[in-house]
């Protein structure tokens, strides 16, 4: 990189020199305007909606959780980059600030202040700086993160949920201890009373599917507002930022499955209540298609969605948790390099035989 | 026509700023004598020319003055005057080779050229005034052209493509050069049909050259049918890189060349427009190729311009005469942006390939440091050959380049789609270049 530099230096002194000195590279010398750093920041600038929304929801102190993850994920990656003599400019680039905000939105809104912390260093340190850095992470940074810490303080990580504020008293969790206030998730609700109580709870389904669309039951930070998680995918669809195949293989998965399984008799299930529900929404459209951990080709992110999709619904119907977007991505994680081998793109040429 | 039903290819492709509106619209003007010459003594696919002319010797323009008997084609002299000998020159691909210099005579006059009626020479006269006139592909490959036409027994061809796509950003000489002289290129695909013994010939041209494509019609409708060839234009859809052999093939024909054959195996032959008409002036004129039509674009270049230039002028010389540069220019391009090389002087001479040169200022001059891969993909969705750029760099990266050869690297013509979208703004054609060379010596062991 210093090589690259010094060039840098010659050609600010080129317009100078007389005559004039000339930069030399190799073709193409045209390149687009989109960079790493600016493909990153879109992202982060599509996951601020969802935040400000969520203060309104959780209250003021889910700001406090996400800037100190935030903070703990660009400072770990600042630290350890330092410490490993490696180029620590990279923290300019978006992707810890990202880690950091994803990493929040996947923890519930009463946690203690402290605990993304954890999160950040196990989320930069071990997932992302010791594989080598951005491009080299196997797993999904944040979502290591998240699991890191339900593994570390299941409890807290299962049970700090917060009933959605509706009179914007938005400083009315920030004393209060976590079990004065700690209620359900629809999902915790329906895998252990059904959904009877679900409704019981959250009101009838039309209530809760336009609810849960805005945003307004409890769950994790930054998932709950299925349709502003979805507008900023949409905007990255749009801006080609990520195909989509992942996130609508992801969702379409999930409904079917959930359709076809999730009731007391086959199809009897309630999609839409799944969809809306948990993180999938936010997991299909920002952690399935992270770059690095994800496949290239449109038929390996078809399955990696697909696989995601299954694996979800399973851990949701059969397995200890009420949620398995997390655990589904970081399996699916694991395959991507698989199914890239598998899938290779289409070659323009017909191979000729061997010998031929 | 709606965009809809023009002729493109499926794979990849690319949109980056066309940047040819500096000068679609100039004509073409013609560049006064330079005081002297460097001719390369290899411009085209094969060996060297060996000088046939000593130091001191007096030449008149269009004598050959090299030549070889291997693949390859002879030099001519673009005008009259007196032999300097072998020099040193640098050459924008291969760094310093030699070239014959030529030095101008001061009251040197233009040649007169006759009128050949072509039509009754036969296949191997008119082959051997191709071949005697040096003319090779003059879309940059530089293949000698007699060689390229001289097809073997048993191939059965059926396709003539006259490429004139000019897909590259910022060039236009293929594009007046189709303006102003449309008969002679109608022409020459009447006389490249005839050594074919094939009828029919599609000329693919880039949407955005309407008035080429126009020009190009009424030529045809001029000419009339009456010998039995079949020659059409097709309007192709502007996308990078539609001027490339395989995509126009593709998106004229349908047809796809399998990898490591010649396009002859699917019944098609490829010319660039340009070697189209050096063909006409080999065959009706007797004009060797010693001068060809070069584009100067570019916001460092103060009068951008299409200008004929004789071959082995060199670039400052034509650079003084539009008027230099700019303050701020920072680099300088022989060929286009996308697959040009950029020059660390201009002391480098014209040659039979060079088909633009361009001057970016600083601002449009790259400068980013490039970033670890970061798997997004984007270079294998672009690249029109279905190729994987980014796995290649990442083993180049990791000094396993001879480890390549599953990605298809033999397939990679460097039109640098994949670095154009790259957002780390990764060399990817570098790596797929090292990719090749690591390959080759691999293979040697």
């Amino acid at each position: 990189m210093s090589a690259t530099q010094a060039e840098a230096t010659t050609v600010e002194q080129a317009g100078k020199a007389s005559p004039p000195k000339l930069f030399v590279s190799v073709s193409p010398h045209y390149k687009n305007t989109d960079t790493v750093s600016k493909i990153m920041w879109t992202v982060v600038a599509c996951l601020i909606p969802p935040l400000i929304l969520s203060v309104f929801i959780f209250g003021f102190q889910v700001l406090i959780i996400a800037l100190v993850s935030v903070g703990s994920c660009v400072g770990t990656e600042y630290v350890a980059n330092r410490s490993l003599n490696r180029p620590t400019d990279t923290i300019r680039d978006g992707s810890a600030v990202i880690t950091g905000l994803l990493m929040a939105y996947t923890i519930p809104p009463g946690v203690p202040y402290w605990m993304p912390i954890l999160g950040g260093v196990m989320a930069i340190y071990i997932t992302k700086v010791l594989m080598g850095g951005i491009g080299y992470n196997i797993f999904n940074p944040a979502l290591i993160g998240r699991a890191f810490l339900v593994a570390t303080y299941p409890v807290a990580m299962t049970s700090a949920w917060l009933s959605p504020i509706r009179d914007a008293s938005v400083f009315k969790y920030m004393g209060a201890g976590v079990d004065a206030v700690s209620t359900a998730t629809p999902l915790y609700v329906l895998k252990h009373y059904g959904l009877a109580e679900v409704i019981e709870r959250f009101g009838s389904l039309s209530v809760i599917y336009k609810d849960f669309f805005l945003g307004w039951r409890p769950g994790c930070i930054g998932e709950s507002s299925a349709f502003l998680v979805a507008l900023g995918g949409l905007y990255l669809i749009y801006k080609k930022y990520i195909s989509w195949h992942i996130p609508v293989s992801v969702i379409v998965t999930v409904g079917v499955l959930t359709w076809v399984f999730g009731g007391e008799t086959l199809f009897t299930g309630k999609p839409i209540l799944a969809i809306l529900s948990g993180g999938v929404i936010l997991g299909a459209f920002y952690m399935a298609t992270d770059y690095v951990t994800s496949p290239t080709q449109p038929a390996g992110k078809l399955i990696f969605g697909i696989g995601i999709g299954a694996l979800t619904v399973l851990i949701r119907l059969k397995g200890g948790y009420p949620e398995g977007v997390c655990y589904a991505i970081l399996l699916m994680n694991a395959v991507a390099p698989a199914l890239d081998n598998w899938f290779k793109p289409k070659r323009f040429a017909p191979q000729p035989e061997e010998g031929a | 026509m709606s965009a809809e039903s023009l002729a493109t290819f499926p794979l990849g492709g690319i949109h980056p700023p066309e940047g040819k509106e500096l000068t679609e619209k100039l004509a073409v003007e013609v560049m006064p004598v330079p005081k002297q010459v460097s001719l390369f003594l290899k411009q085209h696919v094969g060996a060297p020319c060996e000088p046939l002319v000593k130091k001191k010797d007096k030449v008149t323009e269009g004598d050959m003055v090299a030549s070889t008997e291997k693949l390859g084609a002879p030099i001519h002299a673009p005008f009259s005057g007196t032999v300097k000998g072998v020099q040193k020159a640098l050459n924008p691909t291969v760094g310093n080779a030699p070239a014959l210099v030529i030095a101008a005579d001061e009251e040197g006059e233009a040649k007169t050229y006759s009128q050949n009626d072509w039509t009754q020479m036969s296949k191997e006269e008119l082959l051997g005034k191709i071949k005697d006139a040096g003319v090779v592909g003059m879309g940059g490959a530089g293949f000698p052209a007699a060689v390229k036409l001289t097809i073997k027994p048993g191939v059965k061809l059926d396709t003539l493509i006259l490429n004139g796509a000019e897909c590259e950003p910022c060039l236009t000489s293929d594009h007046r050069l189709m303006v102003e002289y449309a008969k002679d290129i109608v022409e020459g695909a009447k006389i490249i049909l005839k050594i074919l013994e094939i009828k029919y010939c599609a000329i693919g041209i880039e949407n955005n050259k309407p008035d080429a494509i126009e020009a190009l019609r009424q030529a045809i409708a001029q000419s009339g049918s009456q010998d039995g060839y079949n020659i059409v234009v097709k309007p192709l859809k502007v996308k990078y890189p539609q001027g490339s052999a395989d995509q126009i093939m593709q998106s004229v024909t349908g047809r796809v060349r399998p990898s490591g054959v010649r396009s002859s195996a699917i019944g098609i032959i490829v010319q660039n427009v340009y070697t189209t008409k050096a063909i006409y002036d080999a065959v009706v004129s007797d004009k060797p190729l010693y001068e060809r039509i070069v584009t100067f674009t570019g916001k460092g270049i103060n009068r951008p311009a299409n200008v004929l230039v004789k071959v082995g002028t060199p670039l400052s010389e034509i650079v003084d005469y539009l008027g230099g540069m700019t303050p701020d220019v920072a680099k300088v391009i022989v060929g286009g942006p996308m697959m040009g090389f950029a020059v660390s002087s201009l002391n480098v001479p014209i040659t039979k390939t060079t088909s633009g040169v361009l001057f970016l200022t600083k601002e449009e001059t790259d400068l980013q440091t490039h970033y670890p891969c970061i798997r997004c993909g984007f270079c294998v969705t672009a690249c029109p050959m279905g190729l994987q750029p980014n796995e290649v760099g990442i083993f180049v990266e990791a000094g396993r380049g001879a480890d390549t050869e599953e990605f298809g690297v033999d397939d990679c013509f460097e039109c640098g789609t994949c670095a154009y979208v790259c957002p780390a703004k990764r060399p990817l054609v570098q790596f797929m270049r090292l990719a090749r060379a690591s390959i080759a010596a691999s293979k040697k062991k």
